[in-house]
């Protein structure tokens, strides 16, 4: 039996008390959408509210935390330890000319940050918090969750190529089109990491997927982990796959163009993924908001994407920036090949288990045992293959090219 | 073992991450890192006494905690932002617009109305720089036949505006006088450091001695 909400804030119960207050007000049987709507603006409000000011935060932490990884000192003026400096950016960048060049297409150009803002805005629908003292979505529990997620981000890659296309610019038409490549293929391996977890737990539906974690799923299956971890940190661009807006290259990328309100809602967009996509992470293979008893899953799930987000920082302050042709063969070349390895293998081990009866009573996970046998499996099996990938696959000759002189160097020198 | 060199420097910035003796070396701009002499200085003490009354102090101090705000140790010759020029100096030979690369120096004379005799120099005008295109090159300083112009000392010079970033006549003649000694050796000769805060009359900047008044009256009795 689930414990009575306390601090629960949910779109039913907001729904229902909404319902109360119009027919308390005189409304008749008819007025009932308008519970609904106003339901559902308070939730989107809040989640929206929530999310800004958490990204505002990030961005300070973001910026703390990789100036100690490289030994700075990170914005430490405004504030204590400089914690109002993401309010003082906002502020700036509200305060500043809005520019649109000549050249742009304008609707799109407007649209482009709102497009890429909103995606990221709506996965958080789907993501069971586990808020105090309750085991649910926050909005909405879709039974499709994860199918939505897979779905809705993928619509960044068109934001990312609107936002190059509209600007007219060189620097932003070329790294939005590397944005484009690199989005799309990195799609497949995420698809591919997420399928293995779907055989595991049997539902698509984001609270079963946390339910049937008996064993949380990195220790089940860690190659669907680092297949998901290294896609998903490309699909939300950020070192050492950050060719879309590599800054030594490319000016800025694909928000050359941008100034202002619309940049600042860009930098919003690209500053929540990573807090998304820890969410994300955490409610496929950590477990989500499972824990011991003495702190409410709310907590334990902000403590796991909290981990997450410290090792994504930790990758982005230490790996260099990797070339355009090395992420996409990075992506069809090992990741395609580890995603649909570790899926054949799951599936194999999944119906093994079948077999000698591991199923556990709902008949659609296995049970505990099982799981941490097919654990210790895999985890040999995936240490073996990324060794022999890199030492034997990834190895390559490299032979430094003899240097052709430049046609121009000997103009207008007669060779004798 | 291929891939490792991944790993590594993961662990080179997780070093940096824990280990406090890194984080020490980190001091900014204006602060500088401070001995307990040092401290004992801005104390207005002697060092002994100091580290007698502020044992804490000292401490840190000497593990490297403690900060001052002081400006770093830099050289007299430094060429620096404000250029010091003498008006009793100049005559107004504009060598130094002439000299300029850039072309920023731009000077406009006339005549004073009295007789042009020997000796005597332009009425300056107009004696304008413009600071936001120098590149402190210290031709014009080399240029000047009088000593006239010097370069500064101080650096920190940041404006709001463009315009306010070109200095005028009015601005050199009110300026402290904190000449650089900048191809000027005979400021170094007589021992003045701009950095510790010694100012320079027009008397004491030419590349000759000041002639005492029997010199004077030898030397100028035929005029």
């Amino acid at each position: 039996m689930a414990p009575t909400p306390v601090l629960f804030i949910s779109f039913e119960i907001l729904q229902k008390n909404f319902a109360g207050l119009i027919e308390l007000i005189g409304f008749g049987e008819s007025f009932k959408w308008l519970a609904t709507l106003l339901a559902g603006i308070s939730i989107s409000f809040l989640i929206i509210n929530v999310m800004v000011m958490a990204t505002a935060f990030y961005t300070w932490f973001e910026r703390r935390m990789i100036a100690r990884f490289q030994v700075r000192r990170g914005p430490n003026r405004n504030g204590p330890f400089g914690m109002l400096q993401p309010f003082a950016d906002v502020l700036k960048l509200i305060m500043k000319e809005d520019t649109i060049p000549d050249e742009a297409d304008k609707p799109v150009f407007t649209l482009a940050p709102i497009a890429l803002l909103a995606p990221t805005l709506m996965i958080m629908i789907v993501i069971p918090f586990g808020t105090f003292l309750h085991e649910d979505a926050f909005l909405s529990n879709l039974n499709i969750g994860i199918l939505f997620i897979v779905g809705v981000t993928s619509v960044n890659s068109i934001a990312i190529f609107m936002a190059g296309w509209a600007s007219r610019n060189k620097y932003a038409i070329l790294g939005s089109m590397r944005g484009a490549a690199m989005l799309i293929s990195y799609e497949i391996p995420m698809a591919l990491g997420i399928t293995s977890v779907l055989i595991l737990s049997g539902s698509l539906a984001m609270t079963e997927i946390v339910s049937s974690q008996s064993v949380w799923f990195i220790l089940v299956m860690p190659m669907g982990f680092f297949v998901f971890m290294a896609a998903s940190t490309a699909e939300m661009s950020r070192t050492p796959f950050d060719q879309i807006e590599a800054e030594s290259e490319l000016g800025s990328g694909y928000n050359t163009e941008y100034s202002g309100i619309k940049f600042a809602v860009l930098f919003l967009a690209e500053f929540m993924a990573p807090l998304v996509t820890a969410a994300v992470v955490t409610t496929l293979f950590l477990g989500g908001s499972q824990g011991f008893d003495f702190l409410p899953g709310g907590v334990w799930f902000a403590l796991k994407m909290f981990i997450i987000i410290f090792v994504l920082l930790w990758f982005r302050s230490t790996w260099p920036r990797l070339r355009i042709d090395q992420i996409m063969g990075f992506a069809w070349k090992t990741l395609f090949g580890l995603g649909l390895f570790n899926i054949f293998l799951v599936a194999l081990e999944f119906s093994l288990a079948d077999q000698f009866g591991g199923l556990a009573s709902d008949s659609v996970s296995l049970t505990p045992e099982y799981m941490l046998i097919i654990g210790a499996i895999n985890w040999i099996i995936t240490i073996a293959i990324i060794l022999i990938m890199a030492n034997v696959v990834g190895r390559k000759k490299y032979t430094r090219p003899e240097p052709t002189p430049s046609p121009l160097a000997n103009m207008g020198i007669k060779e004798s | 073992m291929y891939g490792l060199g991944l790993f590594k420097g993961l662990g080179v910035t997780m070093k940096n991450f824990v280990s406090p003796s890194r984080q020490f070396n980190i001091v900014q701009y204006p602060n500088r890192r401070a001995s307990p002499f040092d401290l004992a200085k801005v104390d207005n003490q002697n060092p002994v006494s100091f580290i007698a009354t502020h044992p804490l102090k000292t401490l840190r101090s000497l593990l490297g905690l403690e900060t001052i705000t002081d400006r770093m140790p830099q050289h007299a010759n430094f060429r620096g932002e404000e250029f010091a020029w003498y008006d009793s100096r100049c005559t107004g030979c504009a060598s130094c617009a002439k000299y300029c690369p850039l072309g920023i120096i731009k000077i406009v004379t006339g005549t004073s109305g009295v007789n042009q005799q020997e000796g005597q120099s332009y009425d300056i005008d107009v004696f304008d720089i413009d600071i936001g295109r120098c590149m402190f090159c210290g031709l014009c300083v080399e240029a000047c036949p009088y000593d006239a112009l010097h370069m500064g000392s101080g650096f920190e010079e940041g404006k709001y505006r463009r315009s306010d970033l070109v200095i005028n006549i009015d601005q050199l003649k009110s300026a402290e006088k904190k000449p650089s000694t900048w191809f000027r050796p005979q400021l170094t000769n007589r021992g003045h450091d701009p950095i510790k805060g010694s100012t320079a009359d027009w008397e004491e900047v030419g590349r000759h001695e000041k002639p005492s008044l029997e010199d004077q009256s030898k030397r100028w009795a035929k005029r």
